[in-house]
């Protein structure tokens, strides 16, 4: 992968994806799904402090957090995102950003291009709803970041 | 074993109430007879993720989307694949085949009503799902059974009993009563998608010209069980309308939803002639020179 908007850790995850035969990518959603982080405690049981993706078809709550005092391109970002076990392919693709994002600066993950969810090479094994849920997700993250980094 | 013998006798006796009961199985049903050499269990979830994190020993998945869809049109799987299908789950034409899923068995029913239109004949429904048996307490497992290939015919699709087509819908319209089984936003045409689904909208809201508003859920109880055949009475041949007709028509959005209705008018309430409108509100609130009908009331059907 040449195109060095990716993240390293994204990067990784996607050459992971490639590396795997069309059956076993929802294997690896699966282990993925597994890995989702427990919220900490300040989020757990507080979803309704979190903001709802309303564009996946399960309930997905997501926050987005600043290292204290920082704004601008320069300021990290921590990532919490949780969704319920009966939703293991939302769950997926939250554990893939999250793993993939979390701790970037804010430049980096405005950079992200936008087609990352059709990079994982999913699209035969998931519906197009699906996919455009990732992509909703994605676009959630962003503009919390651009928003509270004060980015125009 | 924990199986509770006064359970039991309600189940059955709630089931022995539908007018075909032999299309429903309970969750005890299923625990007992998994292992039969002439049972197929399959999970078939709207999350294709969802087996794998733990399924009914002994059930196998299949997945609407890439199983039951064609690639390519916008239509079923043919009759070659669906023939290779089966066998590769192990089943065979005389094969007791049983459904169950998530979101109280909407994607169950819709892929017990695919088997339907390919005539397979034993289909049967878990009643209450997966989460029924989730909520029992029951043993799950991440295992994929070893399945012993079955034989099965190539065999037509039989598109017109059990299945209605755009234009079945406009001939129908004004003598075969239509059931739209969204939510009472999308009959209305407030909303041209369901609650969480926004993607999933058409050009146009609103419903099929004299429709009666049925959301699906009504006929599930909160455990995702269906209710009993007196309630169900009460809300599809009483409060829609239905009375003693022959023949009728469900749609929703994508057709899953409505499999559900089928299932409940054709198989609970005995309905000679239940057709699922599949094409349903994606295909009618995007095609041109349609009627469509605002608002709570049916509406009329165009003059011809």
């Amino acid at each position: 992968m040449t195109d060095t908007a990716v993240p390293p850790n994204l990067a990784e995850i996607i050459d992971d994806f490639a590396g795997v035969p069309d059956p076993q990518k929802l294997e690896l959603l699966l282990e993925f799904a597994d890995e989702l982080p427990a919220l900490p405690s300040r989020y757990d049981g507080h979803e309704e402090e979190m903001e709802q993706v309303v564009e996946c078809q399960s309930p997905l709550f997501l926050a987005v957090e600043l290292e204290d005092g920082t704004t601008g391109d320069d300021a990290p970002v921590s990532l919490f995102i949780t969704a319920p076990p009966e939703a293991p392919t939302t769950r997926g693709f939250a554990s893939v950003l999250s793993q993939g994002l979390d701790g970037l600066t804010a430049r980096q993950i405005l950079d992200v291009p936008e087609d990352i969810p059709s990079r994982l090479g999913l699209q035969k094994a998931l519906t197009p709803l699906r996919l455009r849920g990732m992509s909703a997700m994605l676009g959630r993250i962003k503009r919390n970041v651009r928003e509270q980094a004060g980015i125009a | 074993m924990w199986r509770n013998l006064a359970t039991m006798t309600d189940t059955a006796e709630k089931f022995s109430q539908y007018a075909h009961p032999d299309r429903l199985v309970s969750t005890d049903w299923v625990a007992e007879h998994i292992g039969d050499e002439d049972v197929v269990v399959l999970e078939s979830n709207e999350d294709t993720l969802l087996y794998s994190t733990g399924h009914i020993p002994g059930a196998l998945k299949i997945d609407w989307h890439t199983e039951l869809n064609d690639e390519v049109a916008r239509d079923f799987v043919g009759p070659e694949t669906f023939a290779e299908l089966a066998a590769s789950k192990g089943i065979s034409p005389e094969t007791t085949v049983v459904f169950y899923g998530d979101k109280s068995n909407w994607w169950a029913a819709y892929a017990l009503w695919v088997f339907t239109l390919y005539g397979h004949e034993d289909v049967r429904l878990m009643d209450g799902g997966r989460d029924k048996w989730l909520a029992e307490g029951r043993e799950t497992t991440r295992e994929v059974p070893e399945v012993t290939r079955g034989e099965y015919p190539v065999r037509q699709r039989d598109d017109s009993t059990d299945r209605a087509a755009r234009e079945d819908v406009l001939a129908a319209l004004g003598t075969t009563p239509l059931i739209d089984v969204r939510s009472p936003k999308e009959y209305t045409g407030e909303t041209t998608h369901m609650d969480g689904y926004p993607q999933e909208g058409t050009l146009r809201g609103g419903h099929i010209p004299t429709a009666a508003s049925v959301p699906w859920a009504k006929a599930a109880n909160e455990d995702g069980t269906f209710k009993s055949r007196e309630e169900l009475e009460a809300i599809y041949r009483d409060e829609a309308g239905l009375g003693e007709t022959d023949s009728v028509i469900a749609y929703c959005r994508i057709g899953e939803r409505s499999s559900h209705t089928w299932f409940v008018l054709k198989h609970l309430l005995g309905y000679q002639d239940v057709r699922n409108y599949d094409g349903s509100w994606t295909e009618w609130g995007n095609a041109v020179r349609v009627p469509i009908v605002l608002g709570e009331q049916p509406g009329e059907a165009p003059a011809r």
